[in-house]
């Protein structure tokens, strides 16, 4: 279990409780968190899970693979701590992630 | 037609327009009554990873599904499952249930989906003959997937050849059966037909194409040959059916909506009664980037069209419509597709198949109608923009691979 918290791009937090194995993204989903949209299910096809890993967290959270990183680069409003959070394995080590999502995930 | 006044929205059908329709309607602020019917047992669930992941055993079931059943009851969603609506009553506003009783609507929301089309030949009811549509599909077939057994698959689309990967990965030797001359036919160019028949072949699956099925038989009730026109027999253990899918649309049709392949709808996903919407694949939906009406089988037309009818439902403004998208896991190959290809009149390769790594473009009198991006997010991200703009692009523009296809969009018109 991880607590993670999501902060909207207006800086509303909603912090939630993750289940190891799960993404990122499913946990947002299962938990209707707005801001993400994920529309493939997780299936790293479409970069609407796009989310800002906080600063603390990028070397728990890894870094993008391949495929990702070519996902991510048309995204809108990529930062380099831009991540697909169906990509990011939720674990202990991250208990008490943040993560901010973007305006738009379109 | 103005519909603020609505309390009670009925959804038939439990899918994944159902589900978007559902999230919708709440985020939008709705706060009436939804009941939510559904044929199957399970509450919504994703149907792509039941020829990918799923089937292979790489994914648990939960994670399968769209929402806990917590969330429909904090959502104050009325779930009935199990259970086929049988009747659509448009002047008392009801739908029948098939075990007795109705529910009152004041908003209809019909995401019946499609059905497997079935197989038209001697044998396809013997045991071991399989479609592969739902959950409980997967659940029979998969504990027959095992090392050495002998699959056959009939037909060669996505369905089919997702499934032929997983099972080359699991260690069945797997046939491949093809009536038309090149596999993803219907689908796709001669180019990427050739390149997935060419993967195929390399991991050990035995693709026939130009091969007409002419019966299936077995002993004891449970398949053991697949006999073509030609008098070929090959053995099977299983067969799994693919060969296309049919819109669910008698209902609709039965209560006099308009239907014309698929339940017609505005670009709203409103039909002709206007209380009446219809979303995903059995509906035939105006393909605002194309200029005609078509229906979309696909995660992307089932999202867009369920949050469509939620907003024109509680009066918001109309969502942007996305280029149609769709996407195939086979083996370590992703293919990502950005539009529809059927009218192009030339097609631009990008990449070398070789590679396994490419992209092929589709123009339609100098215009990009679509892209087959095979592990190329670039090449489908930058195309899928390009599409929705109209962009006319020189072939030798996107064949240069000296380009990024961040540079080619940027100087695109």
């Amino acid at each position: 279990m991880a607590k993670i918290i999501y902060v909207d791009h207006e800086g509303t937090e909603r912090a939630i409780e993750a289940t190891n194995g799960e993404s990122v993204m499913e946990a947002a989903i299962k938990n209707s968190i707005p801001g993400i949209d994920a529309d493939c299910g997780g299936a790293c096809a479409c970069a609407t899970c796009h989310v800002y890993v906080d600063e603390a967290f990028l070397d728990k959270t890894g870094t993008a693979e391949d495929m990702e990183q070519s996902m991510l680069d048309f995204a809108e409003n990529v930062q380099s701590n831009s991540r697909l959070s169906c990509q990011i394995s939720v674990s202990d080590a991250l208990d008490g992630l943040k993560v901010t999502t973007p305006e738009s995930q379109h | 037609m103005d519909l603020s006044g609505a309390e009670r929205i009925v959804i038939i059908g439990a899918g994944q327009a159902a589900a978007q329709a559902c999230a919708s309607l709440r985020l939008f602020g709705f706060q009436g009554s939804i009941t939510l019917i559904g044929e199957e047992a399970a509450l919504p669930y994703q149907r792509p990873p039941l020829s990918k992941a799923y089937m292979k055993g790489e994914l648990a079931e939960e994670r399968l599904y769209f929402k806990p059943a917590a969330w429909y009851e904090d959502q104050n969603i009325d779930t009935v499952l199990s259970v086929r609506a049988t009747n659509i009553d448009r002047s008392a506003q009801t739908v029948a249930l098939e075990h007795g009783g109705s529910v009152t609507y004041d908003i209809l929301i019909i995401t019946t989906g499609s059905r497997p089309r079935a197989l038209p030949v001697d044998g396809a009811d013997l045991e071991g003959v399989f479609d592969l549509r739902d959950l409980a599909d997967v659940e029979r077939i998969r504990p027959r997937m095992i090392a050495g057994k002998k699959l056959v698959i009939v037909g060669a689309g996505y369905i089919g050849l997702e499934a032929a990967a997983v099972a080359r990965q699991l260690g069945l030797e797997v046939t491949v059966l093809e009536m038309e001359d090149r596999v993803l036919a219907r689908v796709t160019s001669p180019t990427m037909s050739s390149f997935f028949e060419t993967e195929h072949t390399r991991q050990g699956a035995v693709i026939k194409t130009g091969a007409r099925l002419a019966s299936l038989s077995g002993s004891d009730g449970k398949v053991t040959k697949a006999v073509l026109a030609d008098g070929t027999v090959i053995d099977a253990d299983i067969v799994l059916v693919g060969i296309g899918i049919l819109p669910n649309v008698e209902l609709a049709e039965e209560a006099g909506i308009a239907c014309s392949n698929g339940i017609l709808t505005d670009r709203d996903a409103r039909t002709n009664d206007p209380q009446i919407f219809a979303a995903g694949d059995c509906a035939a939906r105006p393909l605002v980037h194309y200029g005609r009406k078509g229906r979309l089988e696909s995660v992307h037309n089932a999202i867009e069209q369920g949050k469509l009818a939620a907003a024109a439902i509680v009066g918001k403004p109309r969502p942007a419509e996305d280029c149609p998208w769709f996407w195939s896991d086979q083996y370590d190959l992703k293919l990502q597709i950005a539009g529809l290809s059927q009218d192009y009149d030339e097609t631009v390769l990008r990449g070398d198949p070789e590679t396994r790594k490419f992209a092929v473009f589709y123009l339609q009198n100098g215009k990009l109608i679509a892209v087959d991006a095979v592990n190329s997010p670039p090449e489908f991200l930058a195309s899928k923009k390009m599409i929705m703009t109209g962009a006319r692009l020189a072939p030798e523009t996107l064949s240069d691979t000296s380009k990024s296809m961040k540079e080619i969009a940027a100087a695109a018109v």
